[in-house]
């Protein structure tokens, strides 16, 4: 596919940063659970923080998508946050039925990074 | 108002569905919330057609009802394989396509009024609308 039509995933020391600013087409929403999964393993990221600021509607398979996203990385050893969701998606995503209950969230960017700091303190460097 | 009918064959037609719904509904003065719902139940019933019945049609409606006031009505028709049992489907959880189950009854809670018609082997019907003043607080709840 077009790499343009990529989302960028970002490296902040262990953190990886993406930040959803379009609607999510199925196969671009594929590629990026693809492509983040890759750049964990790639990097040793401790932490991916999602932020989801952009976006105005989340549908039950962008919703599943992300509690799919956060389940595999969970697997790697690695933590997500979802940051900035707007009051309509948090809205629209309980009457779904989809609360997400096992992905950690955050009001915004900066309170995710925050946590996602606390998270990895804890984690460590990985060699316990 | 005349309704809009949308043919359902390709994912990108889902997008162009939801694009229409979203004009819909800001020119009948939904709140944002209210538009978000309409455009996900659109997402989701026109995702159901290509996923379960290999594709179908979407008609989108503006409502103007003496008591009710502005609406938009969502119909979805297909003829495909039918959902045996509708109860079933209606359940959290439940999904013939290896999925979260969240399709149909989260498109009712989104929704004011929700209908589905189904014979196997005929295919299937909804109808979903959102009024733009949701009357009373049972309707939310149920109680």
């Amino acid at each position: 596919m077009d790499s343009s039509l990529r989302i960028p995933i970002l490296k902040i020391g262990d953190i990886l940063i993406a930040s959803i600013q379009v609607a999510l087409h199925d196969a671009s929403a594929v590629q990026f659970k693809d492509d983040l999964l890759q750049k964990i393993h790639d990097t040793r990221a401790k932490g991916v923080i999602i932020d989801l600021t952009a976006l105005d509607v989340v549908d039950s398979f962008i919703g599943r998508l992300i509690a799919d996203i956060a389940a595999m990385a969970g697997l790697m050893g690695t933590r997500v946050v979802l940051t900035g969701l707007q009051p309509a998606v948090a809205i629209t995503l309980v009457e779904l039925g989809l609360e997400l209950p096992r992905v950690l969230t955050a009001l915004n960017l900066e309170k995710g990074l925050s946590v996602m700091q606390r998270l990895t303190a804890e984690i460590g460097d990985g060699s316990v | 108002m005349q309704p809009m009918v949308c043919q359902i064959k390709r994912e990108v037609d889902l997008y162009l569905a939801m694009s229409r719904g979203r004009d819909l509904a800001a020119t009948a003065g939904f709140s944002q919330v209210d538009r978000a719902r309409i455009e996900i139940v659109i997402l989701e019933l026109a995702r159901n057609l290509l996923v379960h019945a290999g594709g179908g049609t979407l008609t989108l409606t503006r409502l103007n009802d003496p008591e009710r006031g502005a609406g938009v009505a969502i119909e979805s028709r297909d003829t495909g394989p039918g959902i045996p049992d509708i109860d079933l489907a209606l359940q959290d959880g439940y999904s013939t396509a290896h999925t979260l189950g969240a399709g149909l009854p989260g498109v009712r809670r989104l929704m004011d009024e929700f209908v589905i018609e189904s014979t196997p082997g005929v295919g299937t019907y909804v109808r979903a609308v959102k009024w733009r003043v949701t009357p009373q607080r049972r309707a939310i709840y149920g109680c």
